[in-house]
Order: C-alpha cells, then sequence, then structure tokens
C-alpha cells in the first residue's frame, strides 16, 4: 500500500469530507491513517476542530485503541497471533524464531520491519496465523514469513 | 456462461494457503489448453483442513479435490478434473464428503456453495423468502415467530433474541438502530467471518427483518479491523442491495425504510461487549457502559438498539423462511436449533462444525476433528473463547448446549472449541488469561483494570513455587472479586479460565521441581 507523506492541507481535505458523520473521532482518525500511515500529534487539535470537540475527546481516542499508531510505519510490518488457538500450534516459539531472523523484538521496530503481537485474525484452524503487510498467512513458519517480507508470494 | 464451472474458495483462510495462486494457475492452464471454463471465487464449505479446497461442477453435482497446491494443478488438468476426472487428490462429490454429511447446516446452508455476490445466485438458493415472508406479516407475528424458534444470541450470552426485539419494538424511538456486533475477536472463532465472506446477503436480510419487526431505520456493522476481507465483501453486498431496491427508501418495493453502514473496529477486544461497542461506534473510547438502561431501550446515540451478533442475525432469515417449528425442532431443551461450531487450534481437521445443540465434546474433537494435528493426545480444551472455561478429556462426554456447559463450570460462548496437546502448560494458559484481560480491559472498573495485573503476577509467583499454598489461596479470592465485582464478561468471565485450569489441572499449579512440566 503507497502511503502519502504527512501534510496539513491534505489532512483537512479528508477530515472535511466525515466530520459531519455521526460520532466522527474515530473514523477521521481511521481514515488519517489510512491515507499517512501513522497520526502525528499534530493531527489532534485538526481533528478536534474539525468534528467540533475537545483535544482531549480526540487524544483519549487516539490513544485507546491498538491500531492507532502516532509514529511512521517501517516498511513491513509483521503481525503474528498469540491468541490461544494459535498458542495451542507454535505462535510463540514463531515470535522468538521471528525476532532472531529479523534482529528485532516485539513492538521495538528497526528501519525495515516491525514485529507486533495480534489477538486472532480468525485463522484459528489454520494457524499459527500471521500478517505480513496486508497478506494473511495461515499455518505459518518463519520461511513464509521471510519470503512475504521480501515479497515472495510462491514459498 | 461456459459449460464448465470451477470454484476455487475467496474465503480469507482459504487464500492464506494460497487460493489465489491456484485459482490463477487454473486459470492459467485453462487458456493454455483452450478450455473455456467459468471460475468461481466462493466462500469455504469450512472444512478447513482441505483447503485450498477446489470444486468442479458435474452432472452428478459438485466433486471436490484437495488440498490443492499450486504445483498440483498441472496434473489435475492432465486427470481431467474440470470434467470430474479422477486425481489422488480427489474427494469424490462434495456433499458426501463425510465430514460435511453428517453436519446439519442452517446458518451456514449457502456458504462455500453460492457466489457470495451475486443476488440471482442467493435467490435460487432460497435467499430474500424470509424477508419476503416478513413483509407480509404484522410486526409482533414477526417477532413471535423468532420467540418461537427459541433462537438464543450466538455471540455468548444466550438470550432470546426475540424478547429483545420485543423490548425494542415497545420503546418509543425516532431513529431506532439494528447493530450487528461482528467484532468477532474470539481466539478459536471464525464463524462470523465465514458467513460474511461467504454469503454477506443473509446478514443483510437478517438485519433487514429485524429492522421490519422493530420499527429500526437504519443498521450498523461493527466489523474488527482484523478482518479486511470481510469488510471488503460486505461494502460491496450493501452496495449491491441498495442498487437491487433491497436496502434503501424502500425495502423490496414496501414502504419500509432501511439502510446499513459499516464501522470499523480499531483493535479492541472489550469492543466486542456491547456497551463498549456502541461507544466505538459512536466514535469515542470503547469504554463499559454500565448497565441499565439496556441497549434496548437506550442504546446508539441514546435510541432504542437491538445488538445482535452475526450468526444470530444470519439465523433470522432461514427461520422466517422455513418457520419456527422446523427450527425449533433442532436442538435439545432450551438450546434449540443448530450451533455453528469452530473447531480450531492443535486439531487435525479443523473447520466449522453447524449441527444441533447436544453433540458432544468428543464426538467434535475426536470424529470430526481427528485429535490433534500434532497427533499427540489432546490434554486440553477450552470452549467459548479466551473468557471460556479450559476441560480436560475427562468431560469429553459433554453434551454441547448453554444449559450443560454453564453446569459444568464454562459457557458455550460464541462456540469455539480450542484444542491443545498434552505439551501445553495450563498455569501459562490461566497467566495469559489474565494477562489478556490486563491488556484488553477498558479500565472503568477496578476489579477488572487491577485484578488482572495482580492475577497475572500471582500466577508468575505460582509458576515459580512461592508460597505455593498461599498464593492459591490469594488467586481464588481475587478471582472471586474479579467475578462478582467486574461490570461486564471481560473483567467477570476472565476468572472462569484461570479456575478451570486450576480445578481440572491442578498438577499444573503444584511443585515444579523435579517434575517434567
Amino acid at each position: 500500500m503507497s502511503l502519502v507523506p504527512w501534510s496539513k492541507e491534505a489532512a483537512l481535505r479528508i477530515l472535511a469530507t466525515m466530520c459531519d458523520e455521526p460520532g466522527p473521532i474515530l473514523i477521521c482518525l481511521q481514515a488519517l491513517q489510512a491515507e499517512f500511515g501513522y497520526i502525528p500529534e499534530d493531527a489532534v487539535a485538526f481533528v478536534a476542530d474539525a468534528c467540533n470537540v475537545s483535544r482531549a475527546d480526540v487524544h483519549g481516542v487516539l490513544t485507546y485503541y491498538h491500531d492507532l499508531r502516532t509514529s511512521v510505519p517501517p516498511q513491513s510490518s509483521i503481525r503474528i497471533c498469540v491468541a490461544e488457538a494459535c498458542q495451542a500450534v507454535g505462535s510463540r516459539e514463531l515470535v522468538t524464531a521471528a525476532e532472531g531472523a529479523f534482529g528485532t523484538t516485539l513492538g521495538a521496530p528497526n528501519d525495515l520491519v516491525e514485529i507486533e503481537s495480534a489477538y486472532c485474525f480468525g485463522n484459528c484452524a489454520l494457524g499459527p496465523a500471521a500478517m505480513v503487510d496486508h497478506q494473511l498467512i495461515g499455518r505459518a513458519s518463519l520461511e513464509k514469513l521471510l519470503a512475504a517480507v521480501q515479497g515472495d508470494e510462491d514459498k | 456462461m461456459s459449460a464448465i464451472t470451477v470454484f476455487v474458495p475467496k474465503d480469507s483462510a482459504a487464500r492464506s494457503v494460497g487460493a489465489d495462486r491456484v485459482a490463477i494457475a487454473i486459470a492459467h492452464e485453462a487458456t493454455k489448453y483452450g478450455i473455456d471454463l467459468t471460475l468461481v471465487r466462493n466462500g469455504s464449505r469450512g472444512a478447513l483442513w482441505l483447503e485450498p479446497l477446489v470444486e468442479v461442477a458435474t452432472d452428478r453435482g459438485r466433486t471436490a479435490y484437495g488440498p490443492v497446491r499450486v504445483e498440483d494443478v498441472p496434473s489435475l488438468f492432465s486427470a481431467d478434473f474440470h470434467l470430474g476426472g479422477k486425481h489422488p487428490l480427489s474427494l469424490g462429490l462434495t456433499d458426501e464428503i463425510t465430514w460435511l454429511a453428517r453436519q446439519d447446516r442452517v446458518t451456514f446452508a449457502r456458504v462455500g456453495i453460492v457466489d457470495p455476490l451475486s443476488l440471482a445466485d442467493y435467490e435460487a438458493h432460497g435467499g430474500l423468502a424470509g424477508l419476503r415472508r416478513a413483509l407480509s406479516m404484522a410486526r409482533e407475528e414477526i417477532i413471535s415467530e423468532v420467540i418461537d424458534s427459541g433462537l438464543r444470541g450466538r455471540g455468548g450470552a444466550g438470550f432470546p433474541a426475540g424478547i429483545k426485539w420485543r423490548t425494542v419494538l415497545q420503546t418509543t424511538g425516532d431513529h431506532k438502530y439494528i447493530c450487528c456486533n461482528a467484532d468477532e475477536g474470539d481466539s478459536g472463532t471464525f464463524a462470523d467471518r465465514m458467513l460474511i465472506e461467504g454469503d454477506p446477503f443473509t446478514l443483510l436480510e437478517g438485519m433487514t427483518i429485524a429492522a421490519i419487526a422493530v420499527g429500526a431505520v437504519e443498521g450498523v456493522i461493527y466489523v474488527r479491523s482484523e478482518y479486511p476481507d470481510a469488510i471488503e465483501t460486505l461494502r460491496q453486498a450493501i452496495d449491491i442491495a441498495r442498487e437491487q431496491g433491497w436496502l434503501g427508501k424502500s425495502v423490496l418495493g414496501s414502504l419500509h425504510v432501511f439502510d446499513i453502514r459499516i464501522r470499523v473496529g480499531a483493535g479492541s477486544y472489550v469492543c466486542g461487549e456491547e456497551t463498549a461497542m456502541l461507544e466505538s461506534i459512536e466514535g469515542k473510547r470503547g469504554v463499559v457502559r454500565s448497565k441499565p438502561p439496556l441497549p434496548a431501550i437506550c442504546g446508539l446515540f441514546g435510541q432504542p438498539t437491538v445488538i445482535n451478533n452475526v450468526l444470530t442475525l444470519a439465523s433470522v432469515p432461514a427461520i422466517l423462511a422455513g418457520g419456527a417449528v422446523a427450527y425449533q425442532a433442532r436442538g435439545v431443551g432450551r438450546s434449540t436449533g443448530t450451533q455453528v461450531f469452530q473447531l480450531a487450534g492443535n486439531i487435525a481437521r479443523g473447520g466449522i462444525v453447524e449441527t444441533r445443540f447436544g453433540v458432544t465434546l468428543d464426538t467434535l474433537i475426536n470424529d470430526f476433528g481427528a485429535g490433534a494435528l500434532t497427533r499427540r493426545p489432546v490434554r486440553a480444551v477450552q470452549i467459548g473463547g479466551p473468557l471460556g472455561a479450559y476441560f480436560s478429556t475427562s468431560l469429553f462426554d459433554l453434551s454441547m448446549d448453554y444449559e450443560s456447559l454453564l453446569a459444568a463450570g464454562g459457557m458455550l460462548g460464541h462456540g469455539g472449541v480450542v484444542v491443545f496437546d498434552e505439551s501445553v502448560d495450563m498455569a501459562v494458559q490461566a497467566k495469559f488469561a489474565m494477562e489478556f484481560c490486563a491488556l484488553e480491559s477498558c479500565g472503568k472498573c477496578t476489579p477488572c483494570r487491577l485484578g488482572s495485573t495482580r492475577g497475572a503476577e500471582t500466577i508468575e509467583k505460582i509458576i515459580n513455587g512461592l508460597d505455593l499454598e498461599g498464593n492459591k489461596k490469594l488467586l481464588l479470592d481475587l478471582c472471586e472479586v474479579m467475578t462478582d465485582g467486574s461490570l461486564c464478561a471481560m473483567g467477570g468471565l476472565t476468572p472462569l479460565p484461570v479456575r478451570s485450569a486450576m480445578l481440572h489441572f491442578a498438577e499444573d499449579f503444584g511443585s515444579r521441581t523435579g517434575a517434567a512440566r
């Protein structure tokens, strides 16, 4: 997915299209993140103005949801399901192996990749499940993760 | 349309093991041999262990091949699979695959069979019959039909759907809502996702019937962000339903106004709790509301609101089309109809098993599931998601229905069955239950917000062998406080996996010196 560099003007254009929706804060933040990949701190004031709510309201929503992020995303995101069904088929071990292979730890991204734990992709009969960028991987293994990050889908 | 029709599922579970690549390879080979075939991207039949499951329409019915890998495609063509030819991956007629034939598909009747976004296909397989009948009935008649069917909430709580609808009907409001909870966050559950991806019109029809019954004008489907394919399918299905005059200012030419929009979640598990979901749809932090008032009286934006799970709403069209009696005749006791079980985790043959209530755990895990994927003995099963109880194999003759599970100290929840083999450490699982609660707690009530963190710490002490008896007593006491003192099921049911693990797997909470585990 190609992301657009953050700009106030582009952000305001997006906000103008949705600030009149009922209960707009979350969908505004989601729309900004879909466009720019993250929500910079500056955006809080713009969203508050557009939605006619306080900055505290926007900050509260922004910091509540796991999906919303305030930093620039790395090139690749690897999300490994570590909920029960995937635990039962070795997702904890997969996380450890991925951390070693990509030289990073959970929640501490380097420039190239970010490994995050996730809780269920609804692929619980074909676990461990992982999502690399927007591609869901069933029966995930380190080999499959490496192939997906390198864009080699035939693995 | 060509004479040959090949089906390759577009379900995201099938895609996760290569269905897209298989579909491309089939199209490519067909072009190479000059074979004119129509490729339909259907939902999954639910036998996920056979995915990607490729089917071909023949005179005798659909014949199946699976699991198909890209490298199998050339040999499938050599074996004339497109004419139903024999191949090492042949599974025979799909309808005769024992795993599927033994099921009783009602809610999932069309999933995997129809083209998910073909309204013509939907109607050809009985779609819209329920809605058409509902349009000819009085509101109270529709609700009576749903009450008589015995349909209970499939999201986990098991509350009678019709009673909830009646409350909304009887409450005054100028803009009533139908909210569909598609925030299927429980690990081990995927039926909502598969239904949406495989037969989205059924959900839309169920919501429309509910709207007509209670006089609602707007529907909202709250789908979790972890389900991008389901979101996309729903968007397209809603657009089609609008174009075809089913949603909008006049439902199928009647005087009823009803439209549906989608709100996407943002990675918060507790937003699957109905009042937290309402807050999230209103764009706020997903913090649980106190009840009363019930959402049926004061729900979304303060309006009377029906909140039902995907499977509950998706069961409604079949009930209206086939009548309450036919539905009610299935099941046992107060658990009427069918339940969509989801076999997950360490299981050889996982997927969707829709069957009448009353099936035993043993049948599900050993007959359908064929035991653990690792071929090691099954040791533990968690039923009903992260807030459900862990059971040992000694309880495998348990009847799977609302009341029996409750009596055994568990809950049916959303019907997820997660299997673990003998390598599982139940103290670690109990600790995870507390950690998950700590991570996902909305923070409104103290027992959940603080109790979960203290609980995880206490289990860690038990794992490390510190004051075992004292800490176990403390943990049980904490569980009691969380059960009785939490505002919603998040904190209130987190003790369920913890206590059941301690009860059924006491050996994992004992002294670890010298023992293997």
